[in-house]
């Protein structure tokens, strides 16, 4: 695992280094493991330093400690799963790592051009400079398809920041552990946010915040979803916490 | 490989134990008639030792529950549940198909082994359905998948199809999923069936919890047969009122996702009762329930009756044993309607719940008409598609699309005689009126699909459809406007070029 050692690379240097963002993105892009890897979490230790936090990876045992940091790509209302992924990308099987990887390219491939000029993923790439989503009411209604947090996930996104979920996109994001299905305690935030602003998603404060506006937002605690995306998801986690035999046990 | 089994083993014997711990379920009470259900499973023969069990679980003290909560207490062996408990449950069938099947068996043996085999090889159903009628190798890849898996695993129920040319040839090959799963006895009730597809809801109708899961999920309950589920609180429907002839359960549940929303019953269930549920058929039931995702419900029940237990006859030979909501049951809200007074409803662009009379919608200009999917495209659907054309003897003005859900359904237009036609079949119906001829059975355009689908909207046009979802892009082009509506509004919209209340041809 070659992003390893950074995971645990952590100096003030890191600490105080400016913001590069779009984070998550680049680290991402530049490996090509499914699984969650400890060097792209941002994580922080001791008193919150949000900007600088983004740089930097801490390690820390409490769960749900994650901070994310970058560019924010903002929906609207009732996104539902056909605007995530359209269906004709659903022969793609998200268990094939290269095809895993191309449903990252599809990712909000269906929203409305008209509606949404910029796309999530840029043309020719295979992951996206936004590492947040802000959505609002209802996001990922519609179908039961995995591959929408999948692609979510797999193009580079950390955190889903909405109103509310449609109940199977949000088991489905903790059973994968591909996307943090994050709820906000208020309404109208995606309305005060802009595709491109800079956005900090700080778990263990439950807290949201927008640097380009200035405001900043309450999030409903992820409770006991959070070390199962933390994790991996499901499978992942029962293996860690020894709910499953590990795989690597004899 | 060893020890991804042993992960496996110990899995199941974890939950074996649990099993073990947990008191029985008493002998669920019988409400209604269940002449024709055979005694309840008795599941407690295998566990050998009993833990003392509290009053409430023998049965000598209740706590009311509603169905859905009956079913999923029996389901984890407990004797009471509340909503918002999260449960282990034993899941009596798995669905899956060529969409999300492959993703579901890539889980499976990751996670179990290589060698693992599924949990019960007579609980998996197995259904291509999705992409099937394209020369998409991908999706021809992702059959072949199904088919490899089915084979290696003896799975008992695979619906396969190989001869593309023609699905005639292929007499195993049902269709559309939620529709073959009803047809083939699959669906029972008081059991728990779920689904890697979000209209598994549609079996509610047979009294039964059935809901989507994911690929994660559905790969976990391939080994244990187990799913971790959290009791949803029931809303109640109350439909009454003698159902006008001009009305379809499509205008019923488009009527109710409208009142609440597309999110009005999130994380809960909906229980559809009443005089006018009670003489509903079993694919109007059907209708009602596979819609109850798009209001976001977990699940939607309708309860058991004399329809449910003719409809099963022949179907099935497992014993199943239904279970009916309390009287003191609590419900987390009441909705009342009085069917009678109900006017044909659509659901406008791009939003189920974007609800509009017909009539209010007359001077909508539409390309062409769709009538297909697990929703739109039983047989039922078609007789009173062609009812409306019979009725009014003309020609349709917009290219209608006819897209039978299963095999079966597809004889049925080419062989069943339309009431009131003097013994004409809907084929002839719909090829007098200029129809397109019937589609080999699948979900076709309903999702839009690989490009080369039939009837898939590739330019931004505005189609009348019987299907379920009307989000952008969902029948293929980002552009292309929705109007969802019953059976009998879509074929009245044929036949005028524009969206149409179907008292125009039926009063």
């Amino acid at each position: 695992m070659a992003a390893a050692p950074s995971a645990t690379a952590v100096s003030t240097a890191a600490l105080l280094a400016p913001i590069r963002a779009p984070t998550s993105a680049f680290l991402r892009r530049t490996q090509l493991t499914r699984h969650r890897d400890h060097s792209l979490k941002c994580r922080r230790a001791g008193p919150i330093v949000p900007a600088a936090a983004a740089a930097a990876a801490g390690s820390s045992s409490s769960p749900s400690s994650a901070v994310f940091h970058g560019e924010c790509f903002v929906v609207g209302d009732n996104i539902d799963t056909d605007q995530i992924i359209p269906a004709e990308h659903l022969t793609l099987v998200p268990s094939k790592p290269d095809e895993y990887r191309k449903l990252g390219s599809f990712a909000f491939a269906g929203l409305p051009s008209a509606a949404y000029p910029t796309p999530f993923v840029a043309p020719g790439e295979e992951s996206t400079r936004y590492a947040v989503v802000v959505g609002g009411a209802n996001f990922g209604c519609g179908s039961s398809r995995e591959h929408a947090p999948v692609a979510l996930g797999a193009a580079g996104a950390r955190a889903v920041v909405a109103e509310g979920y449609a109940r199977i996109f949000f088991r489905n994001s903790v059973a994968t552990g591909e996307v943090y299905p994050l709820e906000l305690t208020d309404t109208g935030a995606w309305k005060e946010c802009k595709t491109g602003d800079v956005v900090t998603v700080d778990l263990s404060n439950s807290v949201f915040i927008n640097h380009t506006s200035g405001k900043e937002y309450k999030l409903k605690p992820i409770g006991d979803a959070g070390p199962v995306i933390e994790a991996g998801g499901i499978f992942a986690y029962a293996r860690k916490t020894g709910m499953i035999a590990s795989k690597a046990a004899a | 490989m060893a020890s991804s089994i042993s992960a496996a083993a110990k899995a199941s014997t974890a939950f074996a134990h649990k099993k073990e711990l947990a008191a029985p379920a008493p002998a669920q009470h019988r409400a209604g008639s269940s002449r024709r259900t055979k005694p309840c499973r008795v599941r407690a023969v295998a566990s050998p030792a009993r833990a003392p069990r509290a009053p409430s679980s023998t049965g000598s003290v209740k706590s009311a529950m509603t169905m859905t909560e009956k079913i999923l207490a029996r389901a984890s062996e407990r004797a009471a549940l509340e909503p918002g408990e999260n449960v282990w449950v034993d899941v009596d069938v798995l669905m899956t198909h060529d969409v999300c099947g492959p993703g579901t068996i890539g889980i499976f043996k990751k996670e179990f082994g290589e060698d693992a085999k599924v949990w019960d090889r007579e609980k998996v159903v197995i259904i291509p359905d999705h992409y099937i009628f394209t020369t998409d190798e991908r999706a021809n890849r992702n059959v072949d998948i199904l088919r490899d898996f089915c084979l290696e695993q003896n799975i008992k129920y695979f619906y396969d199809i190989k001869d593309l040319s023609n699905f005639k040839a292929n007499p195993d090959y049902k269709g559309v999923c939620h529709v073959a799963l009803a047809q083939e006895g699959h669906c029972r009730p008081g059991e728990v069936l779920l689904g890697t597809d979000s209209h598994t809801c549609n079996a509610g109708a047979f009294g039964q919890f059935a809901t989507g899961i994911g690929n994660t999920d559905a790969g976990f309950v391939l080994g244990t047969g187990k799913a971790l589920l959290k009791v949803p609180p029931t809303i109640r429907f109350v439909l009454d009122g003698e159902m006008p002839p001009y009305l379809l359960a499509k205008d019923l549940i488009l009527q109710i996702i409208g009142e609440i929303s597309v999110s009005g019953a999130t994380y809960k269930s909906m229980e559809f009762v009443g005089s006018t549920v009670e003489s509903l058929t079993m694919e109007e039931r059907m209708t009602l329930c596979n819609m109850v995702i798009e209001a976001g419900g977990k699940n939607g029940v309708v309860p058991a009756d004399e329809t449910t237990f003719k409809y099963l006859e022949g179907k099935t030979s497992v014993d199943y044993e239904p279970v009916y909501s309390d009287a003191q049951a609590r419900f987390f809200s009441d909705y009342r309607f009085d069917v009678s007074k109900l006017e044909p409803v659509v659901a406008k662009p791009h939003s189920p719940d974007n609800r509009a009379l017909a009539r209010e919608c007359k001077d909508v200009k539409v390309d062409r008409v769709y009538i297909g999917s697990c929703t739109g495209g039983k047989t039922e659907d078609f007789l009173a598609a062609a009812k409306v054309f019979l009725a009014s003897g003309k020609k349709v003005k917009v290219p209608t699309f006819l897209v039978p859900a299963t095999q079966k359904v597809w004889m049925d237009v080419y062989s069943l005689p339309v009431p009131g036609s003097g013994g004409k079949t809907c084929s002839q119906i719909f090829e007098e009126a200029g129809c397109d001829t019937p589609a080999s059975p699948s979900c076709g355009a309903c999702l839009g699909g690989p490009r080369d689908t039939y009837a898939r909207m590739n330019e931004p046009m505005v189609c009348v459809s019987t299907t379920n979802r009307n989000f952008p892009g969902r029948m293929g082009h980002k552009e292309g406007q929705i109007y969802l509506a019953s059976p009998y509004t879509a074929a009245a919209s044929a036949l005028t070029g524009y969206v149409t209340d179907p008292r125009d041809f039926l009063m």
